[in-house]
């Protein structure tokens, strides 16, 4: 079986965007002439301030959004309904609060008309996968915040996407909770091979995480520097440490220096 | 802590019935008592262990009104739901139509209703029971249309987007998200209509007036004034408060079956 390096090393494209541009109704430009490939398999991290169309590239990646002009093009992942089969995890949680846990994560399935005996076992694994086999039965107001996370994310998972989209998940956790499922996500992504698309206003998260940090800088929304984090996986708290980890994170910090707008810097 | 103990006694339901219900009781025996020693007339202020008697003595007469207004606040209680739900999920489809016709509602709402009674009266006079249909309809109508319709925008945008992602269907989408969204707001709109139905019926029945083949307990209230039995028009006030309180503990009963497990409205926490 292929690593996630070796996949990620064969260089065979998931999702490229050609010439991808956004305009909101409000003149805005969110996002100017973006090519941007993102290799199957690959964890990347789009890191930048708000209003640099991290967001916004990433809604547009799921379907979400449309595009002003440019266009994306998938290759070789399943289509279902003229829809590519993705999961997205947003940043708030993100639940039905009168749905019990697993009745949240059998939504995706349930919306296509799988019977609830069908999507048990599915429901169970991804359960299992973020540790939350135990609270099925909850309800998402007896958990806290970062096990609400965990079950978004199992919801995100349920289908078995190829792609997963992630917008700022683990933003209003604390620290020692994203750290825990930052490390639960590469475990999971190690075991798994998605191709992950992880939006971040982080930069430590960003290097820890990714094999590849997007840079991005605002007005116009753009792609400033494309930073490649070799370190392999797993990663834990002693690569957190090392001079590679420091390197990379000066790399970006300075990159979004250096694009910050004149009088913000 | 003394606070913490207090807490939990206090919250014990039977205490929360027996509280209010003793000084119910203790308020009624003043009530009694100052007949007796002022010896009150009883066509001013009758006692009541008067009142009492009363209610058991003429009790075939007033349960027969008293069904008269039960069927008319049930009727139109079932009409509003069922209309204002409808319109309700039609403004939520269509932002025309609801532009075109909420301020419509709106006049119908703030338009008191004892004002427009005497109207319907001289356009439905020959179908009383349609007159008192119409009146309990127009006041309890509003507040399940305007709380359903702020219920069904109330859905998180978020949840919306998950619904587009999988290609929810309009209906899976109603279904799904809209109609558990909007069922909190649905029952606070429910409970404050089950008890303007009641009023609405009332006053549809003063304005029909004694003169209908079925009348209602206001009917008995107004003959009885005119023959100063005050007896039996506080007997006929006691079982339209009976209904009012009846009518609200029916529908906090249903919030609670409904949202008791997941609304913040409706969750018990512990101190």
């Amino acid at each position: 079986m292929p690593t996630p390096e070796t996949v990620a090393d064969s260089r065979e494209t998931a999702v490229e965007m050609v010439g991808v541009e956004k305009r909101f109704a409000n003149g805005t430009l969110a996002l100017q002439s973006l090519n941007l490939g993102i290799d199957r398999g690959s964890f990347n991290c789009f890191v930048g301030p708000s209003g640099c169309g991290k967001s916004t590239a990433l809604r547009i990646i799921a379907g979400l959004t449309s595009v002003t002009s440019g266009e994306v093009h998938w290759s070789g992942s399943a289509i279902r309904n003229g829809q590519h089969e993705v999961g997205f995890v947003f940043q708030e949680p993100t639940l039905m609060p009168w749905r019990r846990v697993r009745d949240n994560v059998r939504l995706p399935l349930q919306l296509r008309g799988v019977s609830r005996a069908d999507s048990k076992d599915a429901v169970d694994e991804a359960l299992e996968l973020v540790g939350l086999a135990d609270f099925a039965r909850a309800y998402p107001r007896e958990l806290s915040g970062g096990m609400k996370m965990r079950v978004s994310i199992a919801r995100a998972l349920v289908t078995k996407p190829d792609i997963l989209l992630m917008d700022e998940p683990f933003a209003a956790l604390d620290e020692m909770t994203r750290f825990k499922l930052n490390d639960d996500l590469l475990r999971l992504w190690q075991e798994r091979r998605w191709t992950v698309v992880f939006v971040t206003h982080s930069v430590y998260e960003s290097v820890y995480l990714a094999n590849r940090v997007v840079v991005m800088a605002p007005r116009p929304g753009r792609v400033v520097d494309l930073v490649q984090v070799d370190a392999p996986h797993p990663r834990d708290d002693s690569f957190r440490r090392s001079s590679e980890y420091a390197d990379c994170c000066s790399r970006v910090s300075r990159s979004l220096a250096e694009s910050m707008p004149e009088g913000i810097k | 802590m003394s606070g913490a103990s207090r807490k939990t006694w206090l919250d014990h339901w039977l205490l929360r019935a027996a509280i209010p219900i003793a000084i119910g009781a203790v308020a009624m025996g003043c009530w009694e008592l100052l007949v007796h020693v002022k010896e009150i007339p009883e066509y001013i202020l009758p006692a009541p262990s008067v009142i009492g008697k009363t209610l058991v003595a003429e009790w075939d007469s007033l349960s027969a009104v008293w069904l008269v207004t039960l069927q008319t606040m049930f009727a139109s209680l079932g009409l509003a739901v069922v209309g204002g739900v409808l319109l309700a999920m039609l403004f939520s489809v269509s932002r025309l139509l609801e532009i075109s016709l909420f301020p419509h509602a709106v006049v119908l709402q703030v338009t008191p209703l004892i004002a427009i009674a005497p109207l319907i009266m001289v356009w439905l006079g020959d179908y009383p029971f349609l007159v008192l249909l119409l009146c309990a309809f127009i006041v309890s109508f509003f507040p399940i249309l305007s709380n359903t319709v702020v219920g069904l925008k109330s859905a998180d945008h978020n949840l919306g987007d998950l619904m587009r992602l999988y290609r929810a269907s309009p209906w899976q989408r109603l279904r799904f998200l809209l109609v558990p969204t909007a069922l909190p707001y649905f029952l606070a709109g429910l409970k404050i209509a089950a008890n303007l139905a009641l009023v609405g019926a009332v006053v549809g029945e003063f304005v029909v007036g004694p003169g209908g083949d079925k009348t209602g307990l206001a009917s008995t209230i107004l003959e009885s004034s005119f023959r100063l039995d005050i007896a039996k028009m506080f007997a006929a006030l006691a079982l339209i408060s009976a209904t009012g309180i009846a009518a609200y503990l029916a529908t906090h009963a249903l919030s609670q079956l409904l949202l008791g497990a997941w609304h913040e409205s409706a969750v018990r926490r512990d101190a």
